[in-house]
């Protein structure tokens, strides 16, 4: 990253250059054959330790145990079958929803107000405003663990709210915690994102008197597409998955997201792997189709790119 | 065993938990449960009776109460034996419990949360200074008044469940003896006997070697299991009383007794299998089950590792004495156990819910619905114990003292963060035995004065 | 930076130097009216508030408790005030505690050296016009989102000494994970495999937004793809290459999942979130102590945040 500071980008892009000629280019030279084997071959190397998983996830226990990981027997779908019904997971894929879609869209919004804020207007505090956002990113999670504890269980919230009558023990928690720990680092990323978009934008808003919310909600978020997409695809990753503020704030076993109820695959000493990888390869179902998802969203953001406008 | 329970379960999903509390008098109804087997019959043909006699009129009454169990028997088997368990109870005296369960890593991990937020009723913990400290904290409830109500504990299991102050705090549950685990086809093939002394069992060692087999299977990767080596071989170096002494903090660490210890281990580790910080245990058992190594130090719960079928061919043996002053009659037998939260919601509902769990009947329902384990309960039929089980009872019911393990015997503290990297650094290189007891000492000072 | 005042930009033509009051002072209907005032307000001020609340007040009772002897339990007034001895006994009296320092910046050096920019060159292949990028991207990023007990699964199937699949495969007697000079490596390649999607997909996000024009015109300039890359769209890219700097920072201090699920951060797999972890959740409970790890932690990061603050102070000037 030497050449961080090197800001002074050659400016030599004709504005009015003509549209995406590369399409053009014919798909089979030996540029490209290259480019493909190697992509290839990296995909495979990515792709073979996941495959290898996968595949020993239909493997027998008891085959596996005698003749080892690294032998071909022993298929059986049962670990699938059991790992639903051991571990609940019905119930506990609910309950990774309820955590993370709020705390998504929690930290998402309040990330863009903050970052808007930041990249459009300049305070004294701007600076020192970035870093409390971001190193707050920078901290080790597990060393607030009793401060934290200490404050949620102190803090009453209704019975309607929380059946255990405190934060502790609550989504509510589990939620807010999540999302100000991500709020950091998603307001960084968009915060840099914004400051690239050109002013003029908001210039012509200003003139027919928008207000900022409007400015906020109708030029700079329809911009910032491509970059909340790939955060909106990290921050449900990273919160689904999340397990260690659902298991040292909640107390019923209930409640426990997916992740966390992966454990009750385990037994106290015994533990069939073959199982837990089966278990582990339906919780990564969703995270997979959400990136699916949002991908497209993704390369549709495109066409709104930032330096086109 | 299986046919009154599933009675008692069957008739207990037919009565509303109301009609069996409002049309019975609770309490006999509970000690009939309590009296043995035979009586068990008796409260299912009441609730029964109340069932039909009132079940209609029920919708109004309460039940007794409701009673909170924090469970960390989350895999499969434990976890319904709990469940039949909890039926019967709730049967039988008309109690309703609400069953939390958590896996039991996180349970253990956050156990001291845990009981300073919101806890259950009844949870449950082991025995030993883990017990010992919650009781100390004031975070666990004095259950003394169970115990007199209890029957066919032995005094060992009393005083295991009993806290500094001399109350009881703690009712066993089931538990687990550690002993040399071997195959007993492999033995009888080459003519293997158990030894009774250390040069026995390195001669024995030798022979296994030299027939190509790995003579102690061994892995300390998640760092428990060496604990289980430490903890034997001191007791039979220095005794037990040394042993619980040392895992107080009363003795030093590296002083000339434990240096014993590791100078005998230093001369079993060529025995042990190599490369034991990159295994896991279950691995090792492995190597025992694919008649790969001769023998297996570990708790009972190897045997989950081995098929159906394998089960009668396993056996077992005491770790031979080393010093015969000593002896061989002290060992590792963790306890499982429930214990009761401080200052519960339904303390009746509590005491009641420990003692049912405490009594034959319950013990009788968790054998027959989790076999693997030992039920300390006397009263237990062991007629359906497996040979395995049988000598492992017998083990422990000889044995003159019982360790509950090094992290269950000294604070989690210095087992966790102390004694597991120092061990492995040992593992990794006798040599440096000295630099690393100076180090557990200076350490340990460092906790046990905090 | 005229253009850093956008609301005054255009009706004003005097700055006043100072930032800050302009807000308050709230001169000029068109800058920020009444409801816009109260807008922007809400905008910082709420999440600021959660940030402080849960994470940074936590942070300083952390600091706090640096100083003191308490097993977490009972009131605060069983806290105990030691001074400095957390502190010497972790120095002095704490044998994982160095090996930690090291395998954190042998961390940082190894995603920063390897994993960051290989990442970010798969996704300037990947952001050309080829046929089945998707497919190519998605293979790369799928290790991102896989959760940990199958991300330690998958390892433990690679690097087991009795079973795994290199020392069956390779013919080789490697205690990969049991081998205090080995097994750092070995899960440096599991964060390394992971490390490269995030990387991959962040980078990608930000080539999408360059301007095609710039490397257009600098193609049929007739310099090459390499050129182009380095000269144009690389210094373009600034902001998204700080972004991947500062997360290979947080992801080199803050690993931890990986050594937990391997052996619990022990036996060379020393971390120091690790140590952390060890001492403070769980059965151990050795508040102060852990603590004082990780305030040391918070000061290492404290120095990342400087010198990433400084350098946008410099540019700003």
């Amino acid at each position: 990253m030497a050449s961080v500071t090197e800001a002074a980008a050659p400016t030599s892009g004709a504005p009015d250059a003509p549209v995406w000629v590369r399409k053009k280019k014919p798909t089979f030279t030996p540029r490209r054959v290259i480019l493909h084997t190697f992509l290839t071959i990296i995909a495979l190397a990515w792709v073979f330790p996941i495959a290898w998983a996968i595949l020993n996830s239909f493997r027998d226990y008891a085959y596996t145990s005698v003749n080892g990981y690294v032998s071909l027997g022993g298929w059986t779908i049962k670990n699938y079958q059991n790992a639903w019904a051991q571990g609940d997971f019905t119930k506990h894929f609910l309950n990774s929803f309820y955590i993370t879609v709020p705390a998504v869209v929690l930290t998402l919004f309040l990330s863009s107000c903050v970052a808007f804020v930041l990249a459009r207007f300049s305070f004294k505090f701007n600076l020192a405003m970035l870093g409390l956002f971001t190193a707050a990113n920078l901290l080790p999670q597990q060393s607030l663990l009793i401060p934290l504890y200490r404050l949620f269980r102190s803090i009453p919230l209704p019975t309607w709210m929380s059946d255990s009558g405190t934060m502790l023990d609550s989504y509510w928690a589990l939620i807010l915690v999540n999302t100000a720990f991500q709020t950091g680092f998603c307001t960084f990323v968009l915060s840099n994102y914004m400051k690239t978009l050109p002013r003029e934008l908001y210039e012509a808003a200003e003139v027919d008197g928008a207000s900022v919310w409007r400015q906020y909600w109708q030029i700079t978020m329809p911009l910032c597409r491509p970059p909340m997409a790939a955060l909106a695809t990290l921050e449900i990753t990273w919160i689904y998955n999340e397990f260690f503020w659902a298991t040292v704030l909640l107390q019923s076993g209930d409640k426990f997201p997916v992740t966390s109820s992966l454990n009750n695959l385990r037994g106290e000493f015994f533990t069939n792997l073959n199982l837990v990888a089966a278990g582990s390869v339906i919780v990564a179902i969703p995270t997979l189709v959400i990136f699916f998802l949002l991908q497209k969203q993704f390369v549709s953001g495109l066409t709104l790119g930032a330096n086109k406008g | 065993m299986t046919r009154p329970q599933s009675e008692a379960e069957y008739l207990a999903r037919m009565v509303p938990s109301s009609v069996a509390a409002t049309s019975l008098n609770r309490r006999t109804l509970f000690k009939g449960a309590v009296g043995g087997a035979a009586a068990l019959s008796i409260p299912g043909l009441l609730a029964a009776c109340g069932s039909t006699s009132s079940g209609a009129a029920a919708s109004g009454g309460s039940a007794k109460g409701t009673v909170t169990f924090g469970s960390n028997a989350s895999d499969a088997t434990p976890k319904k034996s709990f469940a039949a368990q909890v039926a019967a109870f709730q049967t039988a005296s008309g109690n309703t419990v609400k069953v939390n369960t958590v896996d039991h890593n996180t349970f253990q991990e956050n156990i001291n949360n845990y009981l300073q937020g919101n806890p259950d009723d009844v949870f449950t913990w082991f025995a030993g200074y883990r017990m010992r400290f919650f009781a100390a904290q004031g975070l666990a409830g004095d259950v003394s008044d169970v115990w007199p109500k209890l029957s066919g504990y032995t005094d060992g299991f009393k005083s295991a469940s009993t806290g500094d102050d001399g109350k009881q705090y703690l009712v066993p549950y089931d538990y687990y003896p550690w002993a040399l685990f071997y195959r007993k086809s492999v033995w009888a093939a080459k003519g293997y006997t158990v030894p009774t002394t250390l040069d026995e069992l390195t001669a024995l060692s030798k022979q296994m070697q030299k027939d190509g087999l790995v003579p102690i299977a061994f892995a300390d990767k998640d760092g428990w299991p060496a604990m289980g080596t430490f903890d034997v071989l001191n007791m039979r170096v220095n005794g037990y009383q040394f042993h619980i002494d040392l895992m107080a903090g009363k003795k030093a660490w590296n002083g000339p007794e434990v240096k014993k210890v590791f100078d005998a281990w230093t001369g079993l580790l060529p025995y042990h299998q190599s490369n034991a910080l990159g295994r896991t245990w279950q691995e090792a058992a492995q190597t025992l089950q694919q008649k790969k190594a001769g023998m297996y130090l570990l708790g009972l719960f190897v045997a989950q590792q081995f098929t159906a079928a394998e089960q009668s061919d396993i056996d077992f043996f005491t770790f031979p004495a080393i010093d015969s002053t000593i002896g061989s009659d002290a060992l590792d037998a963790p306890i499982d156990g429930m214990m009761m939260r401080n200052k519960p919601k339904n303390e009746a509902g509590a005491k009641a819910f420990l003692e049912y769990i405490g009594s034959v009947d319950a013990q009788k329902i968790a054998l027959a619905n989790d076999p693997g384990n030992l039920y300390p309960n006397s009263g237990v039929d062991t007629s359906s114990y497996t040979a395995l089980q049988k000598k492992a009872s017998e083990l422990v019911g000889s044995a003159k003292n019982i360790a509950q393990f090094l992290d269950r015997d000294t604070r989690p503290d210095f087992a966790s963060t102390v004694m597991i990297p120092q061990l492995q650094a040992f593992i990794k290189d006798p040599t440096k035995v000295n630099d690393i007891l100076d180090s557990i000492e200076s350490q340990k000072k460092s906790i046990f004065t905090a | 930076m005229s253009q850093d005042y956008p609301l005054v930009a255009a009706q004003t033509a005097v700055q006043t130097p100072t930032k800050a009051p302009r807000l308050r002072r709230g001169r000029g209907r068109r800058r920020l009216r009444g409801a816009d005032r109260i807008i922007v307000i809400l905008m910082v001020t709420i999440p600021t508030l959660l940030v402080v609340g849960l994470v940074w007040l936590p942070a300083i009772a952390s600091v706090l408790l640096s100083f003191t002897s308490w097993n977490g339990i009972g009131g605060l007034s069983t806290i105990k005030w030691i001074g400095t001895t957390n502190y010497e006994n972790v120095f002095t009296n704490y044998p994982p505690f160095h090996p930690a320092i090291q395998n954190n910046a042998l961390w940082l050096i190894v995603l920063f050296l390897l994993a960051t920019p290989f990442g970010m060159f798969l996704a300037v292949l990947l952001d050309k016009e080829i046929k089945g990028s998707r497919v190519y991207q998605t293979a790369i990023y799928v290790p991102v989102v896989l959760s940990l007990a199958l991300v330690g699964f998958i390892w433990q199937l690679f690097y087991s000494y009795d079973q795994g699949l290199l020392n069956s495969v390779l013919g080789t007697h490697i205690d990969w994970y049991g081998d205090d000079k080995v097994n750092i490596w070995a899960v440096l390649v599991a964060s390394g495999w992971r490390h490269v999607g995030y990387v991959m997909l962040l980078y990608l996000a930000g080539l999408k937004g360059v301007d095609p024009t710039l490397r257009e015109a600098a193609a049929v300039d007739g310099a090459s793809e390499t050129t182009v890359f380095f000269r144009v769209v690389f210094p373009v890219m600034r902001p998204i290459n700080v972004i991947v700097f500062v997360i290979t920072v947080i992801e080199s201090l803050r690993a931890f999942d990986l050594v937990w699920v391997v052996n619990k951060g022990r036996n060379g797999l020393e971390l120091i979130s690790a140590l952390v972890t060890q001492n403070i959740v769980g059965e151990a409970s050795r508040i102060g102590f852990g603590s004082a790890l990780a305030t040391i932690m918070l000061v290492i990061a404290l120095v990342f945040i400087t010198i990433y603050l400084a350098t946008v102070l410099r540019e700003e000037k």
